[in-house]
């Protein structure tokens, strides 16, 4: 190996380097032609299943078909990861869903066309839904559907326990007190995941919250938060309460299914869930107690995103309001059994749903997720930390959520 | 050198006028070379394009803030410098405390998987490789069979193995031992050591240790050993990974020849004194790679993080290769994500080369007199 070998794979190397870089190195406009004719979308979705990408192709096509367009609509592996690769390429699909808590990311890097402007029934939705898709005062999104937690009881155990209809708890102190009485029966009272997802439902009873309303204020170190962990410290430490993991069950719909606890707290998700896995549970749902502020609970929401760097923004919100439309959402819960965003369909859902009459209530009063881009690694720092919660200071761990959002929130 | 007929000289006699420049080592002529250079082209080009092509992209990327939106490569994406790597060592934040938290981490699985898998692959091949061993050829099957079988399915049978109510409490309960919550205890091996020990008390650690901090932990953080959760881990790891080190001491000591063990046994020699003073020395170049490859395997550790715990409990099995993709690709912080990736990539070649240097050959290096002396008894 000799000078000349040396200096032709240097030029080789240089010629490789040059070469990848000036391939991939071209800018974009930053807002593109748009064209006109029919247009060809690509829609990437985030499927639940089979049932979810049936009906949405089916709806797709017949948009299709109606406006003398194109629609492709394909369901993802890795929605996050192929968005990813798809922003990084500059060439992302046309519309997508965006989940609420990935929402703020996507918004701040600009990847997002705000078009809930050109929606004229927009106020249709429900306003939490609505508020979880805005940033910057404008609208960003129209959300498809969402779920809410809500409160679980095996009616079985629950009688076991000498409980009935009435003894349901609507605040955190019958919660306790029947807690109490399940656990003298020898029943586990109460599993709950033990994440910010289920966990801060009692933060925003308490009238709590991580970031402020408009997500540019961290509120984490705040007496309402810390009297929620305490609540929460309070019933894990006395045995009322368990985690998941500590009787050996991956989430708390698990170890509902399994009957080894009779109260949980889960969202819509648990239905589906229970039917497949555990049909012979015997359960009702009630919405969750109320906190010293009142009720509260989270919301987990998809809103159909359209890319910023579209071709065919007309044809793309025309086909989003197409997709909202009220029959459409009705199609799409008889389909796969997930609540539409409408507050106007709430009474034809409760019609067809009867039980699930604590879920979409929860709509009223329900907190999205947290609305403040690069918050991913202080939220799972505080996810940690409630893995500790029994053995840690509740306040501790809050001012360190606060240091670590304001630090998040500033860079 | 004999002339024979059949065999003409290379050189031509003009060459004796005028001296030739001394001839390649290799022997190979010039169109052997390309036709060589032509057969190496394809991998050397794959190689290139899709691992040395991404990888300086990647250390281009660590010096940018990059967003994920568009070509890092365009002009206009903001460029942060050092910072990126600055913010893990100097800047007091969650980023510095997430990376340290890795390092701590590792460097526990490191201290616990190396030395332990050499030991345990080192036993296996002394044992398969006895004459009066039957069936050799299942035992070698057996144990190397781990190594190749697929990463995330063990991971997830080692999830059932060391779940609560799993097979691992269940022998530990017929000894009387009630098994901690493998997966869900994030207290360290240390610090519960010293505590049922009693010099500490875990829920109050001395006011030293845990408030006087070392780069973003405290010494108390710093000292708590793999936790439990970890221990889990590294017990698969090292039930995987001892076939393939078997397989590489196996052939070293079949390299060894029967006469050696003879010699020693007419010298004198017990089979312990046997190995120490003969077999090991022999296979040190087999250890030094299996330590290397060890070092830089433990130091990658992702599969097993990523099927099973995902740095759950609590960030105890946090790793750096799983803080850099979970800093890239979930959070989008993907200049952070690959200074994460840059730094343990100098974190292994370091140790390689400090490894390499404790190893070498020091045949003529001088000992202190006590030395030599305490080792002439």
């Amino acid at each position: 190996m000799r000078t000349s070998h040396r200096v032709m794979a240097a030029a080789f190397l240089a010629t490789a380097m040059v070469a990848s870089a000036s391939a991939c190195g071209s800018g974009f406009d930053d807002s593109p032609e748009q064209k006109s004719g029919p247009a060809d979308l690509e829609i990437l979705i985030g499927s639940s299943g089979q049932a979810e990408t049936d009906a949405v192709q089916k709806a797709a096509a017949a948009w299709a078909a109606a406006t003398g367009n194109t629609a492709t609509v394909i369901p993802a592996q890795d929605l996050a990861q192929q968005l990813g690769q798809a922003f990084a390429g500059s060439n992302p699909p046309d519309v997508f869903y965006v989940d609420a808590g990935r929402f703020a990311d996507y918004a701040k890097a600009g990847a997002l066309l705000p078009y809930g402007n050109e929606i004229e029934d927009a106020n249709d939705f429900y306003a939490s839904l609505r508020e979880a898709f805005t940033f910057d005062g404008q609208l960003y999104c129209i959300p498809k559907d969402f779920s809410t937690i809500a409160m679980q009881i095996n009616t079985e155990l629950w009688a076991q326990a000498g409980l009935t209809e009435d003894d349901v708890p609507t605040t955190w102190e019958e919660l306790r007190s029947v807690a109490e009485r399940l656990k003298a029966a020898g029943i586990t009272p109460i599993v709950i995941g033990d994440t910010r997802d289920r966990i801060g439902a009692f933060m925003v009873q308490a009238g709590g919250w991580i970031v402020s309303k408009d997500g540019t204020k961290a509120t984490g170190d705040s007496p309402e938060n810390l009297q929620a962990l305490e609540y929460v410290k309070g019933l894990l430490a006395d045995g009322l309460a368990v985690y998941p993991r500590d009787i050996d069950t991956g989430w708390g719909g698990e170890a509902f299914g399994k009957q080894l606890a009779a109260i949980t707290f889960e969202g819509n998700w648990i239905k589906g869930a229970l039917q497949n896995d555990f049909p012979d549970v015997k359960y009702t749902v009630h919405e969750m107690p109320a906190g010293p502020k009142g009720k509260g609970t989270l919301s987990f929401t998809v809103c159909w995103g359209i890319s910023a760097k579209t071709e065919y923004r007309e044809q793309a919100i025309d086909f989003v309001r197409h997709m909202v439309s009220a029959e459409q959402q009705i199609a799409f819960t008889e389909a796969f059994g997930v609540m539409p965003s409408r507050s106007s369909l709430r009474d034809q859902y409760l019609d067809q749903f009867p039980n699930d009459e604590a879920f979409i209530a929860g709509a009223e009063y329900a907190q999205g997720p947290v609305k403040a881009p690069k918050m991913d690694s202080v939220l799972s720092d505080f996810d940690a930390g409630l893995q500790q919660l029994v053995s840690t200071d509740p306040k501790a761990l809050l001012e360190r959520l606060q240091d670590n959002t304001e630090a998040a929130l500033a860079g | 050198m004999v002339l024979t007929p059949e065999a003409p000289p290379r050189q031509p006699v003009l060459d004796t006028v005028r001296p030739r420049r001394r001839r390649r080592r290799s022997g190979l002529n010039r169109p052997e070379r390309i036709a060589g250079w032509l057969f190496v082209a394809p991998v050397i080009v794959l190689l290139t394009v899709f691992l040395l092509v991404p990888i300086l992209m990647a250390l281009w990327v660590s010096f940018t803030s990059w967003n994920g939106q568009g070509s890092p490569f365009r002009s206009g994406v903001p460029m942060s410098g050092a910072e990126n790597y600055t913010r893990l060592f100097t800047q007091d934040g969650l980023t510095r405390q997430d990376f340290m938290t890795s390092i701590r981490n590792n460097l526990y699985y490191v201290l616990a998987v190396v030395p332990l898998q050499t030991v345990l692959a080192l036993a296996l091949a002394l044992a398969v490789n006895q004459r009066l061993l039957k069936a050799k050829s299942f035992f070698r099957t057996a144990f190397y069979f781990p190594s190749i079988t697929s990463s995330v399915a063990i991971s997830v049978v080692f999830l059932f193995l060391f779940a609560n109510s799993g097979a691992i409490n269940g022998v530990l309960a017929w000894f009387g031992i009630d098994g901690p919550n493998w997966f869900s205890d994030p207290r360290g091996v240390l610090h519960i050591v010293l505590d049922t020990v009693g010099l500490v008390d875990i829920t109050n650690p001395p006011a030293a240790l845990a408030d006087n901090e070392l780069l973003g932990l405290s010494w108390w953080q710093w000292l708590s050993g793999p936790s439990v959760a970890m221990c889990s881990i590294i017990c698969l790891v090292v039930w995987t990974t001892s076939g393939t080190f078997m397989l590489m001491f196996l052939a070293a000591l079949q390299n060894i020849p029967v006469q050696l063990e003879e010699a020693s046994l007419i010298d004198g020699a017990t089979r312990w004194q046997y190995l120490r003073k003969v077999v090991l020395p022999m296979l040190k170049p087999t250890m030094f790679l299996v330590i290397t490859l060890g070092l830089i395997g433990t130091w990658q550790v992702f599969d097993q993080v990523y099927v099973m715990s995902k740095g759950n409990p609590a960030k105890t099995t946090l790793t750096p290769a799983y803080l850099s993709f979970r800093t890239a690709f979930l959070e989008l912080n993907f200049g952070s994500g690959a200074a994460i990736a840059f730094v343990l990539f100098s974190i292994i070649i370091g140790m390689t080369l400090l490894q390499r240097w404790v190893m070498r050959d020091r045949d003529d290096v001088r000992r202190p007199r006590w030395f030599r002396r305490a080792r002439s008894v």
